[in-house]
């Protein structure tokens, strides 16, 4: 490769991940360890005061992940001004200042603002969404990532900015079934509901075929010839449409304009706070995939958060709520419909089945 | 695409390049999308472009508006790599190079973080002068796997790019079957309830496997996730084949006179309502202004801490929790961690050569034992977690179940 044909004298440092304590403010590494309690003086604004007395403040505001080096740029030079230099990111991609001298925050948020970041994300807000890469870097994407959060985030930055939710509320999107956007308070994924389109005249030249086959979960593909080629088929009625053949295959062709819905799904939770971690369940599908502003989805998105806004009692989580509530009044807070296509299949609806007499009229 | 010039008159928010200056191309789709109150990566990747005269950036953006009047993808994968690297750039050739000629490559380079995802101001500057150097300028901070993500690149700059970047002590990611980038909490650095050093064990324990990272020999992806405690901020138990959670044996810590400020600051009915009521095993009383807690049906959920932090804080004896074979939806739904180690003191070398221990024997177990393309959550499910325990050299504890058995069918040696 042409890579290796460049002529360097350099001998890669195979280092790993770099040693954090050079990254950390002084106060962090003054009073590492020794923390004593947080306080959140405003919507995000944090205050972690430390054993020795020490006071470090950090100031979150939103970012659109995707970022150039001119916005970076612009954070590293607020950085410089309040908060000596350093800074960090949180997992939902926001941006975080650590400030010694409490008399930079207002002046911080002021600045962060201005050039179009806003500062919230703290305490029980809807914080910014997990996302993945989608039409604009991904090789197997349905839809775009970082579109269908520009678009949702507009509806939902007054969320962000404020503290007014029953309890902290973390979304994410996904724009195929692997879902690396992961499990969350509610999530936009796509569902696929077609089986994969075969393009018979490349699959043997660019596929290794027991792969492929291999690759299946459901044992759906095995290899054929067609039209005289070396081939896969799939049995359609065994196929989920999960799009797995497809990372292994690019001739397996799941994603379709029309065919490729979006679903949303509710109830997931990562910390083991009251209850354990869960996992997410199906709310709504079928919701066209309508780039550039995804209405469907913002509205679905909407009516979910705002039932749950209403009627979610302090610390409440989502999944949390419906557990009060049960799924049939989720169901009649947000106005979407439950329909056949909402209970497991196979071995799960014995799991999922109301194994009991409890029930609510 | 009709190379003319979009207007961007639509353009919100300071330091935005004023005019295209003629030189992207019109994308009115992209343009909706810029509109409205959050701030929007189209405005960035416009006024870099037009700042730069990227033209891989102009044909990316065409893709990309391409994209949305399709409804379709158009990036495959590839190889491009670095020397003695069999992982870490994501390559991207575009499949429709002859529309989009100026997009035929968009390379990636995953680059690991510090622990935590802590920077100063120099570091992220200095990494910025390097990428716009040779790349396109466009960064993704974070990916999901915790990764800086160069984005943009072509094959040939991107050995140079990268020993630039090596230079200034930034080392490639995982991709495909390694051992990935890691993610921790913010940890001891900035909280009050880490149970152990986050950052510290996660940047020593991705060095010692720095081989798997970068070389792929895995059945699959693995990833290890560092939670300073049960609130999980890095979701760990969904999101990595190994959740290491920061957790403590013996008695929670109070202070009761912080606990009666709580009381006389926010009133007896909400300690009893939204810190008593809601604790998961009843272990909590109210007792005029102060707390009881009955420790031996303490979970470790963190709720009363979480709402009480000036007056609770995990107990001293701390260590880590650690449960195995989380992982995403594909291709059996989702999976979370199961409890396989309910235990271990992780303060000294001595530990941590403990945990590097498991680490190894369960990868080597998970090696010769997995399918292509398998998590150790898969293979764990397909061969049974006995004959996993049995693999590891491991004996079941009661910690480690939610209840015994209720299916009666087994054969116990007798």
């Amino acid at each position: 490769m042409s890579a290796q044909a460049q002529a360097t004298s350099w001998k890669t440092v195979e280092s790993g991940p770099p040693d954090p304590m050079k990254f950390l403010h002084p106060l962090a590494v003054k009073n590492y360890g020794r923390w004593k309690y947080h306080e959140r003086p405003r919507p995000g604004v944090l205050k972690h005061v430390a054993k020795s007395g020490d006071a470090l403040y950090t100031v979150r505001a939103g970012t659109t992940r995707q970022m150039t080096v001119d916005g970076i740029r612009r954070l590293c030079n607020l950085a410089d001004r309040y908060s000596d230099g350093y800074l960090r990111f949180t997992v939902r991609n926001n941006v975080e200042f650590l400030i010694s001298n409490p008399g930079n925050v207002d002046p911080l948020i002021g600045d962060l603002e201005a050039i179009g970041h806003p500062v919230g994300a703290t305490g029980n807000s809807v914080s910014a969404i997990a996302h993945t890469q989608g039409w604009l870097h991904c090789d197997i994407p349905a839809t775009d990532a970082s579109g269908v959060v520009k678009s949702l985030m507009d509806e939902l930055i007054d969320e962000f900015k404020r503290e007014e939710m029953p309890n902290r509320v973390r979304l994410s999107t996904s724009c195929c079934e692997i879902n690396c956007g992961g499990q969350n308070d509610l999530a936009v994924i796509i569902q696929h509901t077609r089986p994969p389109r075969i393009n018979h005249d490349i699959l043997n030249n660019i596929c290794e075929r027991p792969k492929v086959v291999a690759r299946c979960p459901t044992a759906a593909i095995r290899p054929a010839t067609v039209n005289g080629k070396p081939s896969l088929i799939v049995s359609e009625e065994k196929c989920i449409c999960c799009g797995a053949c497809f990372g292994a295959c690019p001739a397996m062709e799941i994603n379709h304009p029309e065919h490729s819905k979006l679903a949303v799904w509710v109830g997931g939770k990562h910390s083991n706070a009251r209850s354990k971690p869960t996992n997410m369940k199906l709310a709504a599908f079928g919701l066209p995939n309508n780039p550039p502003r995804w209405p469907e989805v913002a509205d679905v998105v909407k009516r979910i958060l705002h039932a749950y806004k209403e009627g979610g009692h302090p610390w409440e989580r989502l999944g949390e709520w419906v557990d009060r509530i049960g799924w049939k009044r989720f169901f009649e807070a947000t106005g979407l419909p439950f329909t056949k296509w909402h209970i497991d299949n196979y071995r799960l609806a014995r799991v999922s089945f109301n194994k009991s007499a409890h029930i609510r009229f | 695409m009709t190379p003319k010039s979009s207007t961007l008159e639509n353009k919100k928010g300071a330091g935005q390049a004023k005019s295209n200056g003629g030189f992207l191309h019109e994308t009115p789709l992209l343009d909706r999308l810029e509109t409205g109150p959050w701030p929007s990566f189209i405005t960035g990747f416009k006024e870099l472009a037009n700042r730069t005269h990227s033209t891989m950036l102009r044909g990316v953006l065409d893709q990309l508006e391409y994209s949305y009047e399709t409804k379709t993808g158009y990036w495959k994968g590839g190889t491009v790599g670095v020397r003695g690297y069999g992982a870490g750039i994501i390559a991207r050739f575009s499949v429709i190079s002859n529309k989009f000629p100026e997009a035929a490559e968009f390379h990636t380079l995953r680059v690991q973080p510090a622990p935590g995802l802590h920077y100063t101001s120099k570091s992220l500057r200095d990494m910025c002068d390097v990428w716009e150097k040779h790349g396109s300028g466009v960064i993704a901070l974070h990916g999901q796997s915790g990764d800086i993500m160069l984005q943009g690149i072509t094959q040939a700059k991107t050995q140079e790019c990268f020993d630039e970047l090596n230079k200034l002590g930034w080392d490639l990611g995982g991709a495909g079957p390694t051992l990935r980038t890691s993610a921790s909490c913010v940890g001891p650095a900035r909280c009050e309830q880490a149970c152990y050093d986050t950052l510290g064990v996660h940047h020593k324990l991705l060095t010692h496997f720095v081989d798997l990272t970068h070389r792929p020999s895995l059945p699959y992806k693995f990833k290890f996730k560092f939670s300073g405690c049960p609130n999980d901020c890095t979701n760990s138990i969904m999101r990595s084949d190994v959740a290491v959670i920061g957790t403590w044996r013996g008695d929670i810590d109070i202070d009761q006179a912080e606990v009666g400020k709580y009381v006389d600051q926010l009133g007896s009915d909400y300690i009893q309502n939204s810190v008593v009521a809601l604790c998961p095993t009843k272990a909590i009383r109210l007792k005029g202004r102060e707390i009881e807690i009955d420790n031996r049906d303490c979970v470790r959920c963190m709720h009363c801490i979480n709402a009480l932090t000036k007056a609770l804080s995990p107990g001293g004896d701390r260590g880590v929790t650690i449960l195995v074979g989380g992982k995403g939806h594909l291709k059996v739904g989702n999976m979370l961690g199961s409890m396989i180690v309910p235990f271990m003191k992780l303060e000294t070398d001595e530990d941590l050569e403990k945990l590097v221990d498991f680490g190894t024997r369960m990868i080597e177990w998970w090696a010769d034992n997995a399918l292509d393309h398998e998590r150790i959550g898969e293979t764990i499910e397909r061969v049974g977690m006995q004959a996993f325990l049995d693999g590891m050299g491991i004996e079941p504890t009661i910690d480690m179940v939610e209840a015994p058995r209720d299916n009666p069918f087994f054969k116990a040696t007798y």
